[in-house]
């Protein structure tokens, strides 16, 4: 081979290279790209919900109430009675059955949507009004044109009746869409239009805490001891083979941990954000632990023989001038560890927290659910409605892990000293 | 010139890395208010020797030292003696400037801070001040005390250090090859610094240049494989030397 073939080839060879590289990263933004097209385009709608506007006239009659009501006798009136017969009213139906199949384009909850504002704004007692109220989920999915209304009748949930009502609907403007406060405020339902991620959202952010709470000390304390002051000898070769072999563990592994220990040894309570906190704790360590090692081992050792040399003790030379250095990195470890530990859904699966729970927990120790397993639960769901539902919950949670990366990033970049 | 006062006095000391032997049976005599040089090829223990003096070496897990070194007559070697206090007394500069990443004043004012030497903040400044000006920094600086001391010159980063190292007090100076990543320029003024330093200071400086031993010391060790060949005045050393391996060596006939 001559020398010109020799060059070619090797320009060759790097053009080459040059390209499987810039191959594979427009793969991975397809990817990427793909997964959150996927993601948006189910999971958007969902922060809208479907409103059927009807005009109720809250006369005292009506209520059966008497003049000046208390709170106490708003909150027994038979709302359903006054909501059916302002419907009737306006909507003329034959039968019992056609009755039942008007009530059904709206939400099971609309009664106590009615109960609410009325308790709310107890002013338009003996006037009218026209109130926004949740439609039902298919009538929701219908207008969002989720719903197969070409199917014939005996193949749907929605009957003629109902979808010539919805039409009808239509066409005098009384069907709206806005936005859904449900989707926060709530909790579970197994209606999906009423459905919530509140609880989720509380439950994570308890989880969270608590796995911050106890991760983070630990793991300093752990990277700082053995890596400044630890002797270097077997006992600490094998602690270290260890740490980097338990942040390998599957996580179901600690799922199991947490039902062997927290949940059958210790008694606590199932379902709850403090043994999914704890169990998530013990996940996070080594994964807290490497990171943190690694940023304490980045800073150059003349720093420390510096400090030392002017006759600072061990722990001054590592408390002023090494961990202050470390500390980007550290952060940095910190949060990915507690972004992995927010998105993970396995161990939480085992310490019961796949419990269909209603009520948003105030308190770590209520049983709760988590937006991971929230996620898992209604994916599992067969009606239209959680299809959404699932989508915006991941979109969510991803929010959460970019917003974690992202103080991740502007952390490190703050702390770390450039001189 | 040459004083006979004896401040650093090591008999048979012998340092061990593992299984390795770094330094054997070395008796050495550092005068007080002098410079002392220690020369030899590299890996020859004359910074091991040096890091025995403020007990650096302990950082080192797999180091042993036996033998005695005595300072002021009080022995060092010794697992009662305060090191932290020992390098208080002791100063170092390395061979690499490794001011911390911190300001130009927050590095003078560190050693002092955590000995407690100043009660105020007027104390300190004078502290600061004072360190600067000996390590002849001062006019280089003094408008710029809270700048980074990363950002100064190497050379400048060098003299910092020996102003940090002299900020707490201490009696002894020990110098690894504090110009080894310097240029000409900087290390001619560090040696001057060196020069004017040994009036107050005793100073023991490890060095390749032979010319720089000649031109700042007083005396001058020759180190050669973990032993110590020859010690003398440092005109007697590069005029006259007593053995025949520290002529091959100042002559570069090895090394």
């Amino acid at each position: 081979m001559t020398k010109e073939e020799r060059i070619k080839k090797r320009y060759n060879a790097e053009k080459r290279f040059k390209l499987y590289g810039i191959t594979s990263v427009v793969l991975a933004i397809l990817f990427v790209v793909f997964l959150i097209h996927v993601i948006f385009s189910k999971g958007s709608s969902a922060f809208q919900k479907t409103t059927i506007n009807v005009e109720l006239n809250f006369t005292l009659d009506s209520l059966y109430l008497d003049p000046n009501p208390s709170k106490d006798d708003l909150e027994n009136v038979e709302y359903y009675d006054l909501a059916i017969e302002s419907l009737l009213k306006v909507y003329q139906v034959n039968g019992l059955k056609e009755e039942k199949a008007l009530i059904n384009l709206f939400s099971p909850d609309y009664e106590y949507e009615v109960r609410d504002f009325l308790i709310k704004n107890p002013e338009f007692i003996n006037k009218k009004t026209i109130l926004k109220l949740t439609a039902s989920d298919d009538i929701d999915q219908l207008h969002k044109g989720n719903y197969p209304r070409h199917l014939p009748e005996d193949r749907r949930r929605i009957n003629d009746f109902q979808l010539m009502m919805y039409d009808k609907l239509v066409e005098q403007n009384k069907i709206d869409k806005i936005f859904n406060n449900y989707l926060f405020q709530k909790g579970d339902s197994r209606n999906p239009e009423l459905a919530g991620i509140g609880g989720a959202l509380v439950g994570s952010f308890f989880t969270i805490i608590i796995t911050l709470l106890l991760s983070f000390p630990i793991a300093i304390f752990a990277s700082i001891y053995l890596e400044e002051f630890a002797p270097k000898n077997r006992v600490t070769d094998f602690i270290e083979i260890n740490i980097n072999n338990l942040a390998a563990v599957p996580s179901i592994v600690f799922g199991l941990l947490g039902l062997g220990i927290l949940l059958s040894t210790f008694d606590l309570p199932r379902s709850t954000p403090l043994v999914a906190g704890i169990t998530l704790a013990l996940m996070t360590l080594p994964r807290i632990i490497i990171p943190c090692r690694a940023s304490l081992k980045a800073v150059p050792p003349s720093i420390r023989e510096g400090a030392l040399a002017v006759g600072a003790s061990k722990v001054q030379s590592v408390m002023h001038h090494v961990v202050p250095l470390a500390i980007p990195g550290t952060l940095s470890g910190t949060i990915i560890g507690l972004a992995q530990a927010l998105g993970e859904t396995a161990p939480l699966i085992l310490i019961g927290m796949v419990a269909f729970v209603v009520d948003i927990p105030s308190i770590p120790t209520d049983p709760s659910a988590s937006l991971p397993v929230q996620v898992y639960l209604w994916s599992e769901q067969a009606e239209r409605g959680f299809v959404e539902k699932t989508s915006a919950t991941i979109m969510i949670l991803l929010s959460f892990l970019i917003t974690l990366n992202f103080i991740a990033v502007y952390l490190r970049q703050k702390f770390e000293r450039k001189w | 010139m040459i004083s006979n006062n004896i401040k650093i006095k090591t008999q048979d000391l012998n340092v061990y890395y593992g299984e390795k032997q770094a330094l054997f049976n070395v008796n050495l005599d550092i005068h007080s208010k002098e410079v002392t040089a220690l020369i030899g090829p590299s890996g020859c223990g004359k910074s091991t020797f040096i890091r025995c003096i403020n007990r650096m070496n302990d950082v080192i897990d797999i180091c042993k030292i036996d033998g005695s070194i005595k300072i002021d007559d009080k022995e060092i070697i010794d697992n009662n003696v305060d090191v932290v206090r020992l390098r208080e007394s002791i100063g170092m500069v390395f061979q690499k400037p490794n001011p911390f990443p911190k300001s130009i004043y927050d590095n003078i004012s560190y050693g002092p801070s955590i000995h407690g030497l100043a009660d105020n903040k007027s104390d300190m400044d004078k502290i600061v001040e004072n360190s600067l000006k000996k390590a002849a920094l001062w006019e280089e600086v003094k408008d710029r005390l809270d700048e980074p001391g990363t950002g100064l010159s190497g050379g400048q980063q060098q003299r910092l250090c020996i102003a940090r190292a002299i900020s707490v007090n201490p009696e002894v100076i020990l110098m690894d090859e504090p110009c080894s990543a310097l240029d000409p320029i900087a290390t001619a003024k560090i040696e001057e610094l060196i020069d004017e330093l040994k009036k107050s200071y005793t100073i023991v400086i490890v060095t390749h240049s032979m010319s720089q031993a000649v031109r700042v010391s007083q005396r001058t060790g020759f180190f050669h494989l973990g032993k110590i060949i020859e010690v003398d005045t440092t005109e007697k050393i590069f005029k006259n030397p007593g053995n025949q391996m520290t002529q091959d060596y100042i002559t570069g006939r090895f090394g």
